[in-house]
């Protein structure tokens, strides 16, 4: 057989073919799958030598007709060669089956030998077998009595055991009782309980269940007892329970016990909390005390900036961390102990026959509840008022993890007790927390703005008082002196607002970062941000600014003397930076930070930018209406404290007029600090060259003079109705706008009108209207270059000269060559 | 409407004292004090002609001073009393004098207008009211509805009753009271109340408006910095006996309930420069009158503060009579207090404003540059108050 398979193995693989293991592989799937057939079609060929259908005539045929001599000749060698080799293959097969065919037959050989040989054993095995098994079954049949009686024995040994152990069940736990083995006691009894039950028609069990009774009561009573003293552990309080319940203690009443033991204990952490809150409360008054004097021992000035006091926090005997830790350690992990074995005992409890049927997990977690909120209330209460201590804005961080700390550990409560709403009470105290801190925050920012504003008039102050005295004489320089940290002390001042409400938005930022575990909270992604934060913080500031700002101008405005006139300037520059740039910054700085989401109508940052303007608009406007009424005050009083009649001839200009002038220039350098210099009207060619004229020698007659020389009362009055006609209304107190040369226009209009109504209720003798038109030269010589318009000053001046020179009882007016010799002069 | 449109008159002189005629009833007429220096100063007295919307005048002679102050006596029409400035050995001094306009001015003005004019007729003096010891007059004040027998003056820091007697030809100071205190105290202005059967005074010096009991001829209130600046004037409500108005330098019109004093009930601030003068009008306390020399005169209407708060009381009777008219009434929205009207014709300071006290619409005011002014109140307001 294997010989064969050789054979068409051979056969199959033709020895010139070129890819010779694939065609053989091809052909052991083919003869492994049954594809002979395909064979057919293959060797249908006569000329394929290796096909079954080879003719060797059409082979040869084919080959002469194709192929020529020398070709036919290579392939007869080819064949040739696959002959022999073929031949000598055939020859080595052979020999080598011939030999294993010698070897196969010696081995059947031996084989028959053997097996005669075992033939013989096995019918000797099989003849004992036989006897073995009849002897079995003799044996068994001989001890099969005996068998049932063991059997029966042995019963009564265990129930004689049974009884054994029920008569001597009263001793028994009278040892457990001794030993206060109460557990091994129970089940004792437990075990018994039922037999004895059943046999209690029987005197002698009735006996001995008589005796364990009164046994079980006395161990229940001193279990009892142990419940009811407390002092053992929780563990020990918990088995104590255990064993109650299984001697058919009414679980109601157990409860009640457990859980009033434990309410006694927690009672004590919370007296502790409180004993604590109490004693931070009486350092925490020290420690406010030591705030108060802080301020005003340290004054907030530019240079001190990072010590700011408002947010110094109070030294507090304990911080309010270390106060949440433990309430949270003792209070809060001790009654999650409680709430933990109580749900062990009563609820999770698997209760087994009459028991289950009394629904203890609904009576148990409804007392539960009960019990819990009334303590969590309780120590909210005590949390509540120690957070309300914490009035020191200065670390919010340890509120804030203070407050992370309590709201994660109420999650554990949660965890343990799902329906309870201590968990989202809980997250409402840290709400209101939130809440009370922006709140806090707010006021400290606007008592700080309000220190920083002390600061600043100190400020103003100081260098005003060195400068006072000399203030009179002193030119522009000594005022410009006096005041050089006018810029400065608004920048620093606007510096400071900023860093705060910077790092107060730090502060408050800390509520809502990633780590805290109330940030995720509803509250906190939203409200919080917009209208607490945004609203209640920012927006409120802002408003803050703006109102006190506000008030400045109100309050002080009668007197015009409380708030000094730079205060006022500074703060409306304040008002009118923030109105440009600030509030936005601030705004949009504010909802980056919380990334805002506007739920709710916000205040938008135009609505602010307004009421910032109007509040600049109207500090400016008080500013020159101050300024303005000093100045008029100082005219008016120099118009009317003069006797006009009687005047001597004016051989100098009037130091008020100096002073007017002096005065005008330091309101000019000093608004010049803080505003732009704004739109002048260009000066016409006549006014540059009356300029010219003032400063240069003076030849060339000013325009104006004629009103000076009124011959005749009409002219005049025609001639400043003309006037009046062609110029326009001039509104004395009107708003300003926001550059330096609008602000003196103001000034100068303010002062001139009440300059020019003294003047008209004044009745002049000669002399006195030549003082009056000296003075008027003199001011007019430098007040133009203030004004946005000097057509303005010279009409207002023209106005005063010439209602001056009606009041007068002889009317003969100075030359004009004169009066510019003595204006020059001095 | 062309019937509110402004009448303008205007006077060759200088002018700052104007006053209505207020024993007068029947015409509408005022009167203006010229201040001139060196020209003869006059009075003007300008009857308006309602119907015919036309202006007639007619000249006094005032040959004693420029006139400051001017108040005409509230029982006979032809009396009046000035308060004028004479400069005597270089010293200026301001006196008073109570005059009586000569009989035929009347007749005479309407017969040839022009000739009144170039030949003024000449106030006659009744009596000065002599000033020497107390010095400058600033306002003499008639009793208001009086029988014209009772003035006061007010010189520097005195208050003087003068009794009138002998038809007014003869002054004796009856009682009087003196302002002490530090520095020169000088009142300003000053008004008599009509109410408490004008039993009290109300004062104005610097800052400060002080009440004064006739009787006692004490102080009863002081108002202290009622004004941030100097106070200007002053006015009593008519029909309300505690409510007062002030103005002053700082550009505001105050309210006062003399019973508090601390804070003004109200406080309008509408000029652009100093307010010299406030007026309640006679019958319509919810319409005031001021004027400014930022050159306007405002009429304000302040409902809530008068005595009609919730506008015009109709009777009953009326009431059930026509129901329809009721319902309309209720569907007007009660008149706000608000800023009627701005009146801009003149040029210059306007030193004094008056209504006419025989029309409760009417009223004139007068500038520094001699223009008076006659203006109503806007028909559609007289209508509402009216109806």
């Amino acid at each position: 057989r294997r010989n064969e398979i050789n054979v068409t193995k051979y056969s199959t693989t033709p020895p010139d073919s070129d890819p010779t293991g694939r065609r053989q592989v091809h052909s052991m799937l083919k003869l492994y799958y049954g594809m002979n057939e395909e064979g057919k079609v293959e060797s249908l060929d006569p000329c394929d030598i290796n096909g079954p259908h080879f003719d060797p005539e059409v082979y040869l045929n084919k080959l002469r007709k194709e192929c020529s001599l020398g070709e036919l000749m290579d392939h007869e060698s080819c064949t040739v060669k696959q002959i022999r080799s073929l031949d000598s293959d055939m020859q080595t097969l052979v020999y080598e089956n011939y030999n294993k065919f010698i070897s196969a037959t010696d081995t059947i050989r031996k084989m028959k030998n053997d097996f005669k040989k075992m033939e013989d054993e096995m019918d000797c095995l099989s003849a004992n077998m036989a006897a073995i098994t009849e002897f079995s079954a003799h044996i068994s049949g001989t001890l099969q009595d005996q068998h049932a009686q063991i059997t029966k024995l042995s019963g009564v040994h265990t129930l004689l055991r049974k009884l054994q152990f029920l008569f001597e069940l009263p001793a028994r736990l009278n040892k457990c009782l001794e030993l206060q083995a109460y557990a091994q006691a129970v089940s004792a009894h437990r075990r018994a309980r039922c037999v004895l039950q059943q046999y209690s028609h029987m005197p002698s069990f009735r006996g001995i269940q008589d005796d364990c009774h009164v046994i079980m009561e006395q161990l229940a009573q001193q279990l009892r007892q142990k419940f009811r003293d407390g002092g053992s552990s929780a563990k020990d309080l918990s088995e104590c329970v255990e064993l109650l319940l299984q001697l058919d203690e009414p679980a109601e009443e157990l409860c009640d016990k457990f859980l009033s033991h434990a309410q006694s204990r927690l009672e004590a952490d919370l007296q502790g909390l409180e004993a604590e809150l109490i004693d931070s409360l009486v350092t925490d008054t020290g420690g406010g005390l030591v705030q108060k004097t802080n301020p005003g021992s340290n004054p907030v000035s530019p240079s001190s900036s990072s010590t700011t006091n408002p947010f110094l926090s109070p030294t507090a005997g304990t911080d309010i961390l270390e106060f949440i830790d433990r309430g949270c350690n003792e209070f809060v992990s001790n009654l999650c102990l409680v709430i933990a074995s109580y749900q062990e005992l009563f609820i999770n409890h698997p209760q087994e026959g009459e028991l289950a049927s009394k629904k203890i997990p609904e009576m148990a977690n409804g007392k539960l509840h009960v019990f819990v909120d009334t303590l969590a209330a309780r120590y909210f209460s005590l949390v509540e008022r120690r957070i309300q201590e914490e009035k020191g804005v200065g670390d919010n961080s340890l509120l804030v993890r203070a407050l992370d700390r309590f709201h994660r550990r109420l999650q554990a409560i949660s965890k343990l007790l799902p329906g309870s709403a201590v968990p989202s009470q809980g997250t409402e105290i840290v709400v209101r927390a939130a809440r009370e801190r922006i709140k806090q925050y707010l006021s400290a920012l606007q008592t700080f703005y309000h220190d920083s504003l002390t600061d600043v008039r100190q400020a103003l102050a100081a260098p005003r008082l060195s400068v006072g005295g000399a203030s009179a004489s002193g030119g522009g320089a000594t005022s410009k002196d006096a005041t050089p940290s006018l810029p400065e002390l608004l920048t620093s001042l606007s510096n400071f607002i900023l860093n705060q409400l910077k790092s107060v938005l730090a502060s408050v930022h800390l509520f809502t970062a990633k780590d805290i575990t109330f940030s995720n909270k509803p509250y906190f992604k939203g409200e919080f941000c917009s209208q607490g934060v945004r609203e209640g913080l920012v927006v409120s500031f802002i408003k803050f600014i703006c109102q006190s700002s506000r008030q400045y101008c109100e309050s002080a405005g009668d007197r015009g003397g409380s708030t000094p006139p730079a205060l006022l300037l500074l703060l409306s520059r304040l008002c009118l930076d923030y109105e440009t740039s600030t509030i936005s910054y601030i705004l949009t700085l504010t909802d980056e930070q919380f990334l805002v989401q506007h739920h709710t109508p916000v205040t938008p940052v135009t609505a602010l930018c307004a009421e910032a303007r109007e509040a600049a608009q109207k500090l400016l406007n008080h500013y020159v209406k101050v300024q303005g009424l000093i100045i008029s005050q100082m005219l008016r009083k120099s118009v009317e404290t003069r006797d006009w009649v009687n005047t001597i001839e004016p051989r100098n200009v009037r130091a008020v007029m100096k002073r007017v002038v002096e005065d005008t220039t330091s309101i000019d350098v000093q608004v010049g600090l803080l505003y732009e210099e704004g739109v002048r009207k260009a000066h016409s060619s006549d006014s540059s060259k009356r300029t010219f004229s003032v400063y240069s020698s003076s030849r060339q007659q000013i325009r104006y003079a004629p009103s000076y020389t009124p011959s005749a009362p009409m002219d005049t009055s025609l001639l400043s109705n003309i006037h009046k006609l062609f110029s326009e209304r001039i509104d004395i107190f009107s708003p300003v706008e926001f550059n330096k040369v609008s602000v003196l226009t103001g000034i100068i209009k303010i002062s001139l009108k009440t300059f020019l109504e003294c003047v008209r209720l004044r009745t002049f003798g000669r002399y006195g209207l030549q003082q009056i038109q000296v003075d008027c030269h003199y001011l007019q010589m430098y007040l133009w270059r203030f004004v946005s318009d000097e057509n303005l000053v010279h009409f207002l001046l023209d106005e005063i000269v010439g209602s001056a020179a009606h009041r007068c009882l002889d009317p003969s007016p100075m030359e004009q060559s004169v009066i510019e010799v003595i204006c020059e002069r001095g | 409407m062309e019937d509110d449109a402004p009448v303008i008159y205007g006077l060759e002189f200088q002018a700052r004292a104007l006053t209505a005629q207020t024993a007068e009833t029947d015409a509408i007429r005022f009167v203006v004090g010229t201040q001139s220096l060196k020209f003869d100063n006059q009075i003007h007295i300008i009857d308006f002609d309602d119907e015919n919307n036309m202006i007639n005048k007619s000249v006094l002679l005032h040959d004693a001073g420029e006139i400051w102050h001017i108040s005409g006596s509230p029982a006979d029409k032809a009396v009046l009393t000035t308060c004028y400035s004479k400069t005597s050995e270089s010293r200026v001094l301001t006196c008073a004098a109570v005059w009586r306009m000569p009989p035929e001015w009347e007749s005479g003005s309407h017969e040839s207008p022009d000739d009144s004019s170039n030949n003024p007729q000449t106030l006659e003096l009744l009596c000065h009211l002599d000033n020497t010891t107390h010095g400058s007059v600033a306002c003499v004040l008639w009793e208001p509805m009086g029988d014209g027998k009772r003035v006061i003056s007010l010189a520097e820091n005195h208050v003087l009753l003068w009794d009138l007697q002998e038809s007014s030809t003869k002054a004796t100071i009856s009682s009087s009271a003196t302002l002490e205190g530090k520095g020169q105290l000088k009142f300003t202005a000053g008004k008599w109340s009509p109410h408490h059967n004008s039993t009290q005074l109300a004062t104005a010096n610097d800052t400060a408006i002080r009440g004064w009991d006739l009787r006692s001829m004490s102080q009863i209130y002081c108002i202290e910095s009622a004004h941030g600046q100097l106070v200007r004037d002053l006015d009593f409500n008519p029909n309300k006996q505690y409510y007062l108005a002030s103005c002053g330098d700082d550009c505001k019109v105050k309210f006062w309930d003399v019973r508090h004093i601390n804070e003004p009930v109200k406080c309008l601030e509408e000029h652009s420069h100093w307010v010299w003068s406030v007026r309640y009008n006679h019958s319509h306390d919810q319409l005031l009158l001021t004027g400014s020399s930022d050159s306007r005169v405002i009429l304000s209407n302040m409902v809530s503060i008068s005595s009609e708060p919730f506008g015009h009381l109709v009777d009953d009777d009326e009431l059930s009579d026509n129901e329809e008219s009721q319902q309309e009434d209720k569907g007007k929205e009660p008149l706000r207090d608000s800023i009627i009207a701005t009146y801009e014709e003149h040029e210059d300071s306007v030193y004094a404003v008056e209504w006419s006290a025989a029309d409760p619409w009417l009223f004139a005011s007068l500038s520094y540059d001699g223009r008076l002014v006659i203006n109503r109140v806007p028909r559609a307001l007289k209508y509402r108050i009216l109806l």
